[in-house]
């Protein structure tokens, strides 16, 4: 199993080798433990549970605490699973640290993370409509969808016609980003272009799924 | 700025710093094939932006046939072999755009000359 959780830092650009430009986003990507391993016999499902940011005791409720003292782990504030093939087995143990080192410089990874809230969001910005025009005699017309069906056949607007509402703040998921920097002493990765969410939002890092 | 996004800064090079309205000489590195050479593209800085490793400034010159020639450079990049300054300029505003509407003796820039500050004990 290979995996991290981190926070996005935010972006910037490096330049490689030959001097060209190279947009990144920083990532600070763990040290993740290895908080619980999911048995197939006790839990109906295998993963591995990884633990990220350490935060005060105090912070986390009884229940939670107990949880991570099993293997003597310090209080940890986000819990992720990554869910193993149904034939895999884990090569980690309870309690071992994860550092960014999993993962190689020019890997290609995806990263999990929940956008950026919008809103109550129009159509315009949601799907991409045109606006109307803004002069020829029209007033308040702008931003407006425009028609959303028929007449009396079928009588009804069609399920799934797509309208203003809210918009973002959903689980989102870039694919085969190439990995440009490896720090493990800084807990650090920087991958190529730009991945979901604000700063110090919460991502997961996989490798692809692609390819 | 952030600590991790800091230690990705490219390093600092010993450049003089550039201003709007300076006259300058920048060398270019260009990869030609497998061939290198370095190419110079002087003119006036007409704007300076952005920080760390983003920062870039441009440089206008006046091509054959008065054509203008813009052309943006990244402060941090290394295919920028050199920098050299030539003339500074007194000049009133971050963003000289309107040298692009006015030509000949009317695109001139009043020299700044300055002075080593006095000692001070």
């Amino acid at each position: 199993m290979k995996g991290m959780i981190g926070k996005k830092v935010g972006m910037t650009q490096i330049f490689d080798e030959k001097g060209n430009v190279i947009p990144v986003t920083v990532i600070q990507a763990g040290p993740c433990y290895v908080t619980q391993i999911r048995q197939a016999d006790r839990d109906g499902y295998t993963a591995v549970q990884l633990g990220f940011e350490e935060t005060k005791p105090a912070r986390l409720t009884k229940g939670q605490l107990g949880h991570l003292q099993r293997n003597k782990l310090p209080a940890l504030r986000v819990l992720r699973e990554f869910r193993l093939k149904r034939d895999e087995s884990s090569d980690l143990t309870e309690g071992t640290e994860i550092k960014v080192d999993v993962f190689a410089k020019g890997e290609r990874v995806d990263v999990v993370g929940t956008s950026k809230g919008r809103g109550f969001a129009g159509t315009i910005k949601r799907h991409g409509f045109h606006r109307g025009p803004k002069t020829h005699g029209q007033s308040d017309r702008e931003r407006a969808p425009g028609s959303i069906g028929m007449c009396a056949t079928p009588g009804e607007t069609l399920k799934g016609k797509r309208m203003g509402g809210h918009m973002g703040d959903e689980r989102v998921t870039i694919q085969n980003l190439e990995v440009v920097v490896v720090d493990a002493e800084k807990n650090m990765l920087a991958v190529r272009g730009a991945i979901p969410g604000h700063r110090n939002s919460i991502v997961v890092i996989k490798p692809t799924v692609k390819r | 700025m952030n600590d991790l996004i800091q230690s990705l800064s490219a390093p600092d090079r010993d450049f003089p710093k550039v201003e709007s309205g300076d006259t300058v000489k920048v060398h270019v590195r260009i990869v030609e094939g497998d061939k290198e050479r370095v190419q110079i593209f002087q003119g006036v800085v007409i704007r300076v932006r952005g920080g760390g490793n983003e920062a870039t400034f441009t440089v206008r010159r006046i091509a054959s046939h008065s054509v203008g020639v813009e052309r943006t450079f990244l402060v941090k990049s290394p295919r920028i072999e050199k920098i050299e300054i030539l003339r500074r300029a007194k000049v009133r505003r971050a963003q000289l755009y309107y040298l692009r509407n006015v030509r000949g003796k009317a695109a001139r820039l009043k020299e700044r000359r300055e002075y080593a500050p006095k000692d001070k004990k």
